[in-house]
């Protein structure tokens, strides 16, 4: 499997996110700069945190407009796996890839450390590696991770068994204590938490090294049911 | 208003306009003799900037020159825009910490952020990826409304610019007194890694070569910042708000990058960032450095605003900037690069074989000085000294206990002292995990930073009592740098070398010189003594408001190696049934202790006394325990003495607690703080082994799994108390404080 490593202006978690897939997980992996790109031949996208453009005019806002989100949506209409890790997801939100939106911490201020979260669906190709309603630690780091959607689409989500994660304790005000959600087609994942920083029991967690185990997974199975 | 460019030569010294700007009289005439011609404003302006204290250090270079900053290890001294230290493998690690005290004084959010962002470039500019940062910083009462905005919006500052630009910042230290109330000071150190090959100077070498201008274009902000940072904070600093400068977290990670990429290209010769003093300390120090001349055409600089004069240009501040010296002819492959990242690099100049810097703008000469005047001939002060008189009258005073009731009541109180208290409402607001290093994260002794694909690690710590420093300098100059070591030793690793950011009060005092003085030499020899080079630093003097002097405050900023990834050790304790060690003797020195402050409400008396022999045997010892695999956690012990050292120590979310018996009178064995002394934890079977290793180390109990700290003196129980009641008052003192209103 050959993971795309999305790097906009700005981006900052690109390398992390990068170790982890190719050094730690040891699979095949580029960092792909968002200008002149080419994502045909990847078989699934990560797009990482950090503050794309600056987060100047909203989280995520600027990067969702860019050419390369155009062949984001195109490669996930084809049912590849796409995977929006904290500013990654932000976009993944203005770009109308996942519902909702992020909004600012409840206590307005930028928040790091691990926290414990909650595996809500474990039938996705991001969470098969993990078992329902299993508690597992990853890193947050975030000021805009406040996630909010309205009614309705909160009804839908919980009738599609959409949210993925959720927080243990509530500590950045999202509704329902939504940590991640994926889309309706089941491909594409949007979470504030770092899996990435959690894949070596060194830094203190490698709860997340099964989420990217579980997409090398599935798309062997995927791959050998298609062969 | 009248044009700065229509002020005549004749008038600047008529009107002894060059006051304004921050010249001297007796500079002046040396200006004069060195140009044999009156200087025009924009020359005037120009030595004004670069002989300022910020640029110069023309009051305290015979003081620097006494650190010892050489070492087989040390791959650049200070001089460059950050020292480097080898640590094997053809990689080395450079950092540098750099003060940013009086804009943060008037614009706390940008004064701090800007101040981060200076330091980060000092690192990349030397062609090393920045990959931690640190801070220290030092605020009045924690009760006072104006302090609480300031103490919020420093750290607001430097997560807002640290986060975005994506450097975790791993640590710091934070600590309250009095007399920073109008005078915060605000540290900030970067850390970098770099293959030896990759190593780059701020030179402007090969007649005929290209001087590209690169990063966002110039404005008004910051004009005359190193002036204003060389002055005292006048009660109407206000007024200089527009002095100090606007950061942009973004611009500056695509400038990392940009850069970063760039030293891979043989079409560059040198790269410096505009720091202090801006395009005329960048573009005249990298000629200087050179043996060479520089001309540049100021009509080429990209400019912000509308009809910027060549003064404004030549002393903005405006960030995000470097200067970059290119093989002629192939500036095109460096132009592209950074314009990959959507950055503009433009040539402004070239690199000539007259030594002199030359300035034009709209076809006219505006400036040309003989370049090496700048950086080597300011002038260098020999400012008169006296020891203060207080000192005196402390050395005289006894070494009482304070009285203390209630030791458990005491103890709480220690607790919830903001400068002892948990600072995670601080460090919460910093990204410490970014670049997927951190293995130890803010709220230990030091922290710990891997080297991906390398079995070793990065130790790296800010320390300095300024309490100590206050009551007896050179005291407390030598425990400031053995306490970093402790910091460094505790996580396991070996002190390399130090940053020192050296924040003192007016030097025209000649009390505060003969505290700088005494300071500087307290600390030499601890750095002799311990093996920790001096390699690069930051003096910021004139630190005072409403007429008094701060604390002085000589941050160290340590780095040290971890041998192995085995090596590291955490500073809580980790399991029950772990043997509790203190290692070294206690004695009654309360001078300048946390209890004094809280029974006193002031600090005076002797400074606790250091041994710098001893201090070096036990860290070596204990070095070796840590490195043989003997020890399960070590902690320093510092403000608050042994009670609070034990307290934190178990704050771990573990359920754990403490049963230790200590003998002798109860003040002194919790509260005392007498140097050199560490809080161990070692397995039952490792017991023996550690105790031949550590001769002065003495068992004093146990960590148990019942949630209690049980202290017991002379089989009297002293403290009896709940672990986890204790933790939150030590872990809420901070919020509440913020919370309340004066």
């Amino acid at each position: 499997m050959k993971f795309a490593v999305v790097v906009f202006p700005g981006s900052n978690c690109d390398r992390d996110m990068y170790h982890a897939v190719k050094e730690v997980l040891q699979t095949e992996a580029d960092l792909v700069w968002y200008a002149n790109s080419n994502l045909e031949n990847y078989d699934g996208i990560l797009i990482p945190g950090g503050f794309s453009y600056g987060d100047y005019l909203r989280s995520g806002a600027v990067a969702a407009t860019s050419d390369v989100m155009k062949q984001i949506k195109e490669q996930a209409a084809k049912g590849k796996p796409v995977l929006g890790v904290c500013n990654g997801f932000q976009i993944l939100t203005e770009a109308g890839l996942l519902p909702g939106a992020l909004m600012r911490n409840k206590e307005l201020s930028f928040m790091c450390h691990q926290e414990e979260l909650i595996v809500q669906n474990e039938i996705t190709p991001f969470t098969s590696g993990y078992d329902k309603g299993e508690v597992v630690r990853f890193p947050i780091a975030h000021g805009e991770g406040n996630y909010y959607c309205d009614e309705e689409t909160l009804a839908e989500l919980k009738a599609n068994n959409q949210i993925v994660f959720t927080y243990k304790n509530n500590l950045n005000g999202s509704i329902e204590n939504i940590a991640g959600i994926i889309n309706k087609e089941g491909n594409v994942l949007g979470m504030m938490p770092h899996p990435e920083r959690a894949v070596e029991k060194l830094l203190g967690s490698d709860d997340g090294l099964r989420l990217f185990k579980s997409m090398v997974q599935n798309w062997r199975d995927t791959y050998a049911a298609n062969a | 208003m009248q044009q700065t460019h229509d002020i005549s030569p004749e008038q600047i010294e008529r009107d002894k306009l060059y006051r304004e700007m921050g010249l001297s009289d007796q500079e002046f005439d040396m200006v004069k003799d060195i140009m044999k011609r009156l200087p025009n404003f924009t020359e005037t302006g120009i030595f004004s900037v670069m002989w300022s204290e910020h640029c110069s250090y023309k009051t305290s270079k015979p003081l620097l020159r006494k650190f010892p900053t050489k070492a087989p290890h040390v791959l650049q001294g200070p001089g460059e825009g950050a020292g480097i230290i080898d640590i094997g493998d053809n990689q080395a690690v450079v950092f540098k910490v750099e003060s940013h005290n009086h804009p943060s004084a008037v614009e706390p959010y940008q004064g701090a952020a800007t101040g981060v962002g200076g330091i980060i470039r000092d690192v990349f500019s030397m062609g090393a990826r920045p990959i931690a940062s640190m801070n220290s910083l030092r605020f009045g009462n924690l009760t006072n409304d104006r302090t609480k905005y300031l103490f919020s919006e420093v750290v607001g500052g430097i997560a807002g610019y640290g986060n975005c630009v994506g450097v975790p910042t791993v640590g710091g230290e934070v600590q309250f007194d009095d007399s920073y109330e109008d005078n915060p000071l605000v540290n900030a150190m970067c850390v970098g890694l770099i293959n030896h090959d990759e190593i780059q100077k701020g030179i402007a070498a090969g007649i005929g070569n290209t001087i590209l201008y690169a990063g966002p274009p110039t404005g008004r902000d910051g004009i005359h910042g190193a002036t204003f940072a060389s002055d005292d904070l006048g009660e109407d600093a206000a007024k200089d708000r527009p002095a100090v400068q606007v950061g942009d977290p973004f611009m500056e990670k695509l400038l990392i990058e940009a850069c970063l990429e760039v030293i891979h290209s043989d079409a560059l010769v040198g790269m410096q960032d505009m720091g202090a003093a801006g395009l005329t300390s960048s573009a005249s120090e990298m000629a200087s450095k050179a043996g060479t001349g520089l001309e540049m055409n100021l009509d080429l600089v990209p400019q912000r605003e509308q009809n910027m004069t060549a003064y404004e240009m030549m002393l903005s501040e405006s960030q995000e900037r470097m200067l970059l010296c290119v093989k002629r002819g192939r500036e095109q492959e460096i132009i592209d690069i950074f314009e990959k990242y959507g950055l503009k690099a433009v040539p402004v100049g070239e690199v000539i074989e007259e030594k002199v810097f030359r300035i034009k703008h709209h076809g006219e000469v505006v400036a040309d000085i003989p370049v090496d005047s700048l950086a080597d001939d300011a002038p260098v002060y020999h400012m008169p000294s006296q020891e203060a008189a207080y000192f005196k009258e402390f050395q005289q005073m006894e070494n009482s206990i304070p009285q203390v009731g209630n030791h458990k009541e005491m103890l709480r109180t220690l607790l919830q002292q903001p400068t002892i208290a948990s600072k995670e409402w601080v460090y919460d607001q910093y990204d410490s995990m970014v670049q997927t290093n951190t293995v130890v994260t803010p709220g230990s002794d030091s922290a710990v930073v891997r080297i991906k694909g390398r079995d070793k690690a990065l130790a790296i710590t800010t320390d300095c009592n300024s309490r100590y420093i206050y009551l007896d300098p050179e005291t407390g100059g030598k425990i400031a740098v053995a306490e970093a070591a402790r910091n460094i030793v505790c996580s396991g690793a070996r002190p390399l070398g130090l940053t020192d950011g050296l924040n003192f009060g007016n030097p025209t005092n000649p009390e505060v010189f003969w505290q700088m003085e005494k300071t500087v030499e307290g600390m030499s020899q601890a750095c002799e003594v311990l093996e920790t080079p001096v390699i690069s630093g930051n003096v910021s003097l004139y630190n005072q408001s409403k007429g008094k002097s701060i604390f002085p405050t000589p941050v160290v900023g340590m780095v040290g190696l971890h041998e192995s990834l085995e090596h590291i050790t955490p500073s809580h304790f980790q399991t029950s049934g772990d043997a509790i060690y203190l290692i070294g003797d206690t004695e009654a020195e309360f001078g300048g202790s946390e209890l004094q402050n809280v029974i006193n409400g002031k600090y005076e008396g002797k400074a606790p006394k250091i041994d710098l022999n001893i201090e070096v045997t036990r860290q070596k010892h204990l070095l070796d325990a840590i490195q043989s695999g003997l020890v399960e956690s070590a902690h320093d012990l510092s403000e608050g003495g042994l009670a609070v050292a034990l307290a934190e120590s178990v704050f771990t979310n573990k359920g754990l607690g403490v049963n230790v018996k200590l003998t002798g009178e109860a003040t002194v064995a919790l509260f005392s703080e007498t140097q050199s002394r560490f809080l161990v934890t070692v397995k039952e079977e490792n017991k023996a082994s550690f105790e031949n290793k550590l001769s002065d180390a003495k068992q004093i109990g146990f960590v148990t799994d019942d949630g209690m700290l049980n202290v017991v003196v002379d089989d009297e129980t002293i403290i009896q108390d709940d672990v986890k009641q204790l933790e939150n008052l030590w872990r809420g003192a901070i919020p509440c404080l913020l919370k309340s209103k004066a």
